[in-house]
C-alpha cells in the first residue's frame, strides 16, 4: 500500500488549512515583527496602520485578554513583544485586514521605534556572559579524569555545527473561527494541537474546553511545527476573538524563514582517549547550544544531544555536558533528530580525529567500539540487543565494504584532482519522549452500522504516513478491508491532552492506542457473533477478511451482519482507548533511567566524488541497513528513510544557515538557502532491512522510523573529509559544518599552518568551562 | 487598473477585468478558487505553483510549465492556463499513478506541481520519456519529504503508459488527458485580440519574463501599472544576419538553448542551461531580462560577454548599437535611457576555429546562483591565442568582461605559464566582495580555480591540473 492520501495529493484535492473554502466574512492577518535582534521598544504607533483602507484591527500586547506568553511554563516569554525585543522577526503587532495584501500593507505601516541594544549571536559569548537557560547539564559514566592516563592517544578538537531551516513546503498557517458561547475553533498546521489549545486558552483567559483545535494534515513539519506553530495559531485566535470574525494567518516563505526558529547550531569541544589497539577508553564533550532568544524546546534538545553523545559506541568513561546559551536569534527548536544529530556529529568527529592520528581507517575504530548487549549507555540504560553491531555487519557484508574501500583507493591513486571518499555512519537512536510522562496517547474509534469505520487519534498526519499506519493497524485488528476505514482529523474535542506528533513515536503511541480501541470493539463483536451463532465460546470467534470464523471455520456471518446485530442488541460500537509506553522510567530530575522503549539502529555507507579543483562534489551512493522491525507499510517506511537521509545530507553539505553579527538572517530565501534537489540526491540509494529485529512495543512489531535515518547524512561529512584527505593527506581539516563547496575549497587550498588547530597527542590537563553538577529539571521531553 | 483579459482556464473561458500585474498564483487561489496550485516560496525556487501555459503555434497548442508565482495575469491573454484541476480524469493519470505506486508523495504539498510538470513533459512532441527527461520535469521542484528517488523512478511506468512517442495527440488517444484539450486550439483561435493599453497614468513597469522582478518588487507590480513585453512578438525570435546571430530580447532561455543556430555556436548550451535554470524558469526568463536586470552574476550575460555580443537599443524609431562589454557602468547602472528598450542581441559567429566553455560554482550544483561563473571563447592560430573573450561574474559590481586578462592572453601559447600569468592579471582585474555567495577570499580563489578549469577543460592535451599544484 502507498500513502493513503497519495491519490488525492496527486489530484490536488487534499486540503491544507487555507485550501478549505473560506467562511463568510473571513479576514486575514499579517505580522509586524521586530526589525532588530535586540532592543527596547521606545514607541509603537498604530494610527497609520489603522488608517489603511481595509485594515480592521491592529492588535498589540495590551490587547491580549489573558496571559501574554508563548508557553505557560515560561511566563516571561511573550507572544507579542511588550518592552523589549530579543530577536529580529519577533512579533510585535498583528494587523487584520480584508485581504492578506492589505494586512501586510498595514503591517508595514506600523511605526515601531526601538532603541538598539547589543546583540549576541555566538553561544560561547552568551555562555561567558552568563546568558544560559536553566543550569548546565552533565551525564557521566565511569571515571573520565582517571581514564586519560591509560590512553595511548588523546585527541581534542572543536566542532562548529551549523543549524538548519526546516523548509516544510507548507509554511506556518492557521485559521481561527469564532463559534457560539465564546468558543473558538482553530484550524492549525501544527504537530501539537494540545499545545495550541493550552496556550490559546491561557492567552485568552478561558478554560481549555472553549478552544477546539482541528488538524487535517500538514504540508511537512519536521519538528518546525511542534512548538512553533503555536504562536501563529494563537495570534489568529486573538484576531478572531477581537473581530468576532474568522481570521486566517498564513506566513509567506520570507516571513516564515525570518520569524521561526531552526535546528540549533552547536559549538562543541571534545576530548577523546584511545588505546593503541583502537579501544576508546574515555570521551568528554562540552556542548554550547545556540538556543536563540526563548526557551522553546532547547533544554530537551540539549538533553538528547547528551543522551546520544556516544551514538552506537560503548565508551566506559564518559562525561558529556552542555548548556543552552541564550542568544538574539529566533528561538531554535525541534528538528528531526532533536539534538541527537549534533551529539553524534561530535562523536564521529572525535573518532575521525583519533583514527587519523592513530593511522587506522576510521571505520576500523568505529567497528571496534560498537555497543554490545549488556553494555551501558551513559545515562544508565542497558543495551538490550545486538542490533547496532548486526546492522554494521550486515551492511559491511551486503555491500562488501572492503571492496568499496579498495575501489576508492584505486580510483584515488589514478586521479589527481578528482578524489572519491567513503564513510560508514552507524546510528543508534532512542525511541520515546525522554520526558517520560509524554509517552501517552488516546484514540476514539467508531464502527458505523454500515460496517465502515472512523478513527481518531491524537497523532497528526504530516506526510510521515501516520494515517496509513493507523488504517493498517485498524484493518488488521478488526480483520476487515482497509477501504472501510477512514482516519478523521486530529481534534482536541475527540482526543484530549495528546502529546505532539514528534520523537518518532507517533505511530508507536497512537497506533497502539487505536489498536486497543479496536480490540475493545472487536471483543464485543465476537461476543455478539458467538450469541448469534449460538456458540458459548466467544474466544473461538475470529474475524478475517470480513468473514466471521468460529474455530477457524467460516460461519457464513459477515462483518457487516455482525455489526448490524451488535447495534440491534444495543452493544457499543465505539471505544476510546489509552496507551502509555510500558517499561520506561527516569530518575526524578535527572536524565538517567530506562529512558527509551528501544533503540533504532542502522548503518549507512556513503560514497562521494570530490572535484578538488572546484570544491564541488557529488553524493554518489548511500547504502543502508536499517532496523525497521516489521514495517506496517514498506513503502511508507522506505519513504521516511530516503527523506530523512535527504535532510541529513542537506544539513551536512549545502544548507548553510547564516546570520550576521547583528542577528539578521542572511540566508533568508530559497534563493540563498539551498536544500537538496533531484540532481543532488543520488540515484543509488540502497536500503535493506535488518533481519530479525521486531519490536515488542510497536504495533504489530513495527518500529519508529521518522528521525533515525536523518543521521545517516552525517556520513557525507566524513566521506567528503576522506576525499579531502586523499588530496591533502597531512592537513588537519576543521570539523565545521555544513561542508559547503566554499569550506571544502578554502580548506583544500589554505596555506599550510592555517588548519583546524586541534590539540592532539599528549595527555594534558584541559582547561574547561565551569561545570556545576546540578541537573536541571527538564520539563519538555 | 483592471484590464480585460480573455483566456481559457482549464475547460472554462474567462473574459474578465483583472489586475494585469497580479501573479497568476494569487488569481488562481484567491479569485478562481482553485486551491490545487500551492504557494511554496513565491520566488520560482520550489515549483509547488507550477501550471501549464498553452499557446497557439500554428494549428497546434504548445504547452510549457511555468511557475505561476512569477507570471503576471496580464500575460494570460489569448492563452490556455492549465492547473492540476484541469488535468484530472475520473481515474488517475499515468503520472498520478506512478507517484502513488512508488510512494513518491508524502505530505502532498509539492505533489500537484510535480504532476503538472511531468504531464507537461508527456505533452511535448518528440520528448524522450527516460531518466533525463524526467529530470527535466523534476528540475524546478523541491520536495522536502522524499529523497526524489521514488519520483525519478517513474520514467519506466510513464513510458509504458504512453506506449509510443510523447505528445498531446498520443495522450488524447490513450485517454491520458481530458478530452477538452482536443478543442482548445480552435477555441484559442476565437479569443479576441488583446485590448490596446490606454495611455499610462502612473509609472509603468516593464515586465519581460518577470522571474527576478517579481522576486524583487512584487507588490509594486501588483499595485502599479505594468506593460507586459511578452506580448510583443517583434522582440522575439532568432535569425542570422550578416554573419551574426540576431536574438530578439524577449527570447526565452528555453527557446535560445534549443535553437539550431545557438546549438551550432555553443554545442554544450543545453548542459549549461540545465545548471542555470529549471524548465519552468527557462520557459519564462528572457535574454533581455537577464541583461537589463544587470545582476553581476547573471549566467547568460557572462556567456554573452565572452561571445562579445552587441545590444540593439530602441526608442520608438531610433535604434543604436552598444557592445555588451561597455554597457554596464556600475552596479545596476547601464548605458540605457529610461525609455529605451533592449530589442536585440547580436552575437558574432565564429569561422569554426573557436572554442567555448562555461564554468560555474555554486553552493548547490544545479539551479543555484553562482559564487563565481566564467565564460571563455578562444581561437588559436599556430598554437597561439588569436582571439579571446573572457568574462567572469560575482567578482565585480558588474558582469565583468576581463579586458586586461584577454589582452594578456592574446598572442601567447597555451601553456601552464600563460595560464598562471593570466591568473595573476585576472586577480588585479577583479574586486569581489564578501556576501551570502561566499567570502571575497573564496571568490578570488575561484577566479584562479575556474581559469585553470577553463584551460584544462579546453586544452587537455597541453595542460593538466597537476601542473598547477607543484606544492602538493
Amino acid at each position: 500500500m502507498t500513502h493513503i492520501d497519495a491519490a488525492a495529493h496527486t489530484r490536488g484535492t487534499s486540503q491544507f488549512v487555507d485550501d478549505v473554502p473560506p467562511p463568510a466574512g473571513m479576514l486575514h492577518a499579517a505580522i509586524c515583527s521586530s526589525p532588530l535582534a535586540h532592543g527596547r521598544i521606545r514607541s509603537l504607533q498604530l494610527e497609520d496602520a489603522r488608517a489603511v483602507d481595509g485594515v480592521v484591527a491592529v492588535l498589540t500586547a495590551p490587547d491580549i485578554p489573558g496571559q501574554n506568553c508563548l508557553d505557560p511554563r515560561e511566563p516571561e516569554e511573550p507572544l507579542l513583544a511588550e518592552e523589549t525585543v530579543s530577536y529580529a522577526g519577533q512579533p510585535v503587532a498583528v494587523v487584520v485586514g480584508t485581504s492578506g495584501e492589505i494586512a501586510r500593507l498595514g503591517a508595514r505601516m506600523v511605526r515601531l521605534e526601538i532603541e538598539e541594544l547589543a546583540a549576541v549571536t555566538d553561544p560561547k559569548q552568551a555562555y561567558e556572559a552568563g546568558r544560559i537557560i536553566g543550569a548546565p547539564r552533565t551525564i557521566s559514566l565511569g571515571d573520565v579524569e582517571g581514564a586519560w592516563a591509560q590512553c595511548d592517544l588523546i585527541a581534542e578538537g572543536t566542532c562548529n555545527i551549523g543549524g538548519q531551516e526546516h523548509v516544510y513546503l507548507e509554511t506556518q498557517r492557521s485559521r481561527a473561527i469564532p463559534l457560539e458561547a465564546g468558543r473558538l475553533r482553530i484550524h492549525s498546521s501544527t504537530q501539537g494541537p494540545f499545545a495550541v489549545q493550552k496556550v490559546a486558552a491561557i492567552m485568552l483567559g478561558v478554560p481549555m474546553h472553549r478552544i477546539e483545535v482541528d488538524v487535517v494534515r500538514l504540508g511537512g513539519a519536521f519538528g518546525g511545527k511542534e512548538d512553533q506553530a503555536t504562536p501563529w495559531a494563537c495570534l489568529a485566535a486573538l484576531a478572531a476573538w477581537h473581530t468576532r470574525q474568522p481570521v486566517e494567518l498564513v506566513l509567506n516563505r520570507a516571513e516564515d524563514m525570518r520569524m521561526t526558529g531552526k535546528r540549533h547550531p552547536y559549538v562543541s569541544d571534545f576530548k577523546i582517549g584511545v588505546t593503541r589497539e583502537g579501544k576508546i577508553l574515555a570521551y568528554k564533550v562540552w556542548h554550547y547550544q545556540n538556543s536563540g532568544a526563548m526557551v522553546d524546546l532547547s533544554p530537551a534538545v540539549l538533553e538528547r544531544s547528551l543522551l546520544h553523545s556516544t551514538n552506537s559506541y560503548f565508551v566506559p568513561n564518559v562525561r558529556v555536558s552542555g548548556a543552552c546559551c541564550r542568544t538574539n536569534l529566533p528561538p531554535n527548536t525541534a528538528f528531526r533528530g532533536f539534538g541527537g544529530p549534533q551529539g553524534m556529529f561530535v562523536m564521529e568527529s572525535a573518532i575521525a580525529r583519533a583514527a587519523e592520528l592513530l593511522g587506522l581507517p576510521r571505520e576500523e575504530l568505529q567497528r571496534r567500539n560498537m555497543i554490545r548487549p549488556g553494555d551501558t549507555f551513559p545515562f544508565g540504560q542497558q543495551v538490550a540487543d545486538d542490533h547496532a553491531s548486526r546492522a554494521w555487519d550486515q551492511a559491511a557484508e551486503t555491500y562488501d565494504l572492503p571492496k568499496l574501500r579498495r575501489e576508492v583507493e584505486t580510483f584515488n591513486a589514478a586521479h589527481f584532482e578528482i578524489k572519491k571518499g567513503l564513510a560508514v555512519m552507524p546510528v543508534c537512536f532512542g525511541i520515546s519522549f525522554t520526558t517520560t510522562h509524554m509517552n501517552q496517547a488516546g484514540s476514539l474509534v467508531h464502527v458505523y452500522t454500515d460496517g465502515s469505520v472512523g478513527l481518531s487519534s491524537g497523532g497528526v498526519e504530516m506526510g510521515q504516513g501516520l494515517s496509513t499506519n493507523l488504517v493498517r493497524v485498524a484493518a488488521r485488528g478488526f480483520g476487515i478491508g482497509e477501504g472501510r476505514i477512514r482516519v478523521e482529523s486530529t481534534n482536541t474535542t475527540r482526543v484530549a491532552n495528546m502529546s505532539p506528533s514528534a520523537a518518532s513515536s507517533t505511530t508507536l503511541l497512537n497506533g497502539n492506542a487505536v489498536l486497543l480501541a479496536v480490540k475493545q470493539i472487536g471483543a464485543r463483536l465476537r461476543s455478539v457473533a458467538a450469541n448469534e451463532l449460538g456458540h458459548a465460546d466467544a474466544d473461538k470467534v475470529t474475524i478475517d477478511a470480513e468473514r466471521v470464523l468460529y474455530d477457524g471455520k467460516d460461519t457464513g456471518l459477515s462483518w457487516k451482519q455482525v455489526v448490524t446485530a451488535a447495534y440491534r442488541q444495543r452493544v457499543a460500537l465505539s471505544a476510546h482507548a489509552f496507551f502509555a509506553t510500558p517499561g520506561i522510567w527516569r530518575a526524578e530530575d535527572t536524565a538517567t533511567g530506562d529512558l527509551f522503549a528501544y533503540h533504532v539502529c542502522g548503518t549507512a555507507i556513503v560514497e562521494v566524488t570530490l572535484d578538488c579543483l572546484r570544491g564541488a562534489y557529488d553524493i554518489d551512493a548511500v547504502r543502508i541497513v536499517h532496523d525497521l522491525g516489521r514495517p506496517l507499510d514498506d513503502l511508507v517506511d522506505r519513504g521516511q528513510i530516503e527523506g530523512g537521509l535527504a535532510q541529513g545530507l542537506g544539513w551536512m553539505t549545502m544548507e548553510d544557515l547564516q546570520y550576521d553579527e547583528q542577528g539578521q538572517l542572511l540566508s533568508s530565501a530559497l534563493a540563498t538557502y539551498k536544500v537538496p534537489d533531484a540532481f543532488f540526491m543520488p540515484d543509488e540509494i540502497e536500503i535493506n532491512f535488518l533481519a530479525d529485529a521486531d519490536s515488542a512495543v510497536g504495533p504489530y512489531g513495527s518500529k519508529a522510523v521518522g528521525e533515525p535515518p536523518l543521521m545517516y547524512g552525517i556520513g557525507a561529512f566524513f566521506a567528503l573529509r576522506s576525499a579531502m584527505r586523499a588530496f591533502r593527506p597531512d592537513y588537519d581539516f576543521p570539523f565545521t559544518s555544513p561542508l559547503t563547496p566554499e569550506r571544502v575549497l578554502m580548506a583544500l587550498h589554505a596555506p599550510a599552518g592555517r588548519d583546524g588547530g586541534q590539540k592532539d597527542g599528549q595527555v594534558q590537563a584541559v582547561a574547561e568551562p565551569v561545570q556545576p553538577d546540578e541537573q536541571a529539571g527538564i520539563e519538555h521531553r | 487598473m483592471a484590464q480585460r483579459i480573455d483566456f481559457i482556464l482549464n475547460d472554462r473561458e474567462v473574459h474578465e477585468a483583472l489586475n494585469p500585474g497580479q501573479p497568476v498564483l494569487d488569481y488562481l487561489r484567491g479569485v478562481a478558487a482553485l486551491p490545487g496550485t500551492k504557494e511554496g516560496c513565491r520566488e520560482g525556487d520550489c515549483g509547488a505553483c507550477t501550471v501549464l501555459i498553452g499557446e497557439l503555434n500554428g494549428k497546434q497548442v504548445r504547452y510549457r510549465p511555468v511557475t505561476s508565482c512569477l507570471m503576471p495575469v496580464g500575460e494570460l491573454h489569448g492563452k490556455h492556463l492549465v492547473t492540476i484541476e484541469g488535468l484530472n480524469l475520473d481515474w488517475l493519470t499515468p503520472v498520478q499513478q506512478a507517484i502513488v505506486d512508488r510512494g513518491a508523495s508524502q505530505c502532498g504539498f509539492c505533489t500537484p506541481g510535480i504532476v503538472v510538470s511531468m504531464t507537461g513533459l508527456l505533452m511535448q512532441d518528440g520528448q524522450e520519456i527516460d531518466r533525463p527527461g524526467v529530470m527535466r520535469a523534476l528540475s524546478g521542484h523541491l520536495c522536502r519529504c522524499t529523497g526524489y528517488l521514488s519520483l525519478k523512478q517513474g520514467d519506466e511506468a510513464l513510458r509504458e503508459a504512453l506506449g509510443g512517442p510523447a505528445g498531446i495527440r498520443a495522450m488524447l488517444k490513450r485517454k491520458l488527458l481530458p478530452d477538452y484539450f482536443a478543442g482548445i486550439p480552435e477555441r484559442l483561435g476565437k479569443l479576441p485580440p488583446p485590448a490596446i493599453p490606454t495611455e499610462a497614468q502612473t509609472q509603468v513597469y516593464f515586465i519581460a519574463g518577470g522571474t527576478d522582478l517579481y522576486v524583487q518588487e512584487e507588490h509594486r507590480l501588483t499595485e502599479g501599472q505594468v506593460e507586459i513585453l511578452a506580448q510583443r512578438s517583434d522582440l522575439k525570435g532568432i535569425t542570422r544576419e550578416n554573419g551574426r546571430i540576431a536574438v530578439g530580447a524577449l527570447t526565452t532561455f528555453e527557446d535560445f538553448a534549443s535553437h539550431p543556430e545557438i546549438i551550432s555556436l555553443l554545442p554544450n548550451v543545453q548542459s549549461y542551461m540545465a545548471l542555470i535554470a529549471s524548465w519552468q524558469i527557462r520557459n519564462r526568463a528572457t535574454l533581455g531580462g537577464n541583461i537589463i536586470n544587470a545582476s553581476p552574476i547573471a549566467d547568460l550575460t557572462i556567456m554573452l560577454l565572452a561571445l562579445e555580443a552587441e545590444l540593439v537599443l530602441q526608442d520608438g524609431e531610433s535604434r543604436r548599437t552598444v557592445p555588451l562589454r561597455s554597457f554596464y557602468r556600475g552596479y545596476k547602472e547601464m548605458d540605457r535611457a529610461p525609455k529605451e528598450l533592449l530589442a536585440q542581441i547580436m552575437i558574432p559567429t565564429s569561422d569554426g576555429g573557436s572554442q567555448f566553455h562555461f564554468e560555474k560554482v555554486s553552493k548547490r550544483k544545479y539551479l543555484d546562483i553562482a559564487s563565481v561563473n566564467c565564460a571563455l571563447r578562444i581561437d588559436l592560430a599556430a598554437g597561439e591565442v588569436r582571439q579571446v573573450g573572457l568574462a567572469m561574474g560575482g567578482v565585480a559590481p558588474i558582469p565583468l568582461f576581463m579586458e586586461q586578462t584577454t589582452q594578456y592572453l592574446l598572442g601567447r601559447p597555451i601553456s601552464t605559464d600563460t595560464v598562471q600569468g593570466a591568473i595573476d592579471v585576472a586577480q588585479d582585474e577583479v574586486s569581489p566582495i564578501s556576501d551570502i555567495r561566499g567570502s571575497a577570499e573564496y571568490k578570488r580563489l575561484l577566479v584562479r580555480q575556474l581559469l585553470i578549469a577553463q584551460f584544462t577543460t579546453l586544452f587537455p592535451d597541453e595542460l593538466s591540473v597537476g601542473s598547477f599544484y607543484d606544492a602538493y
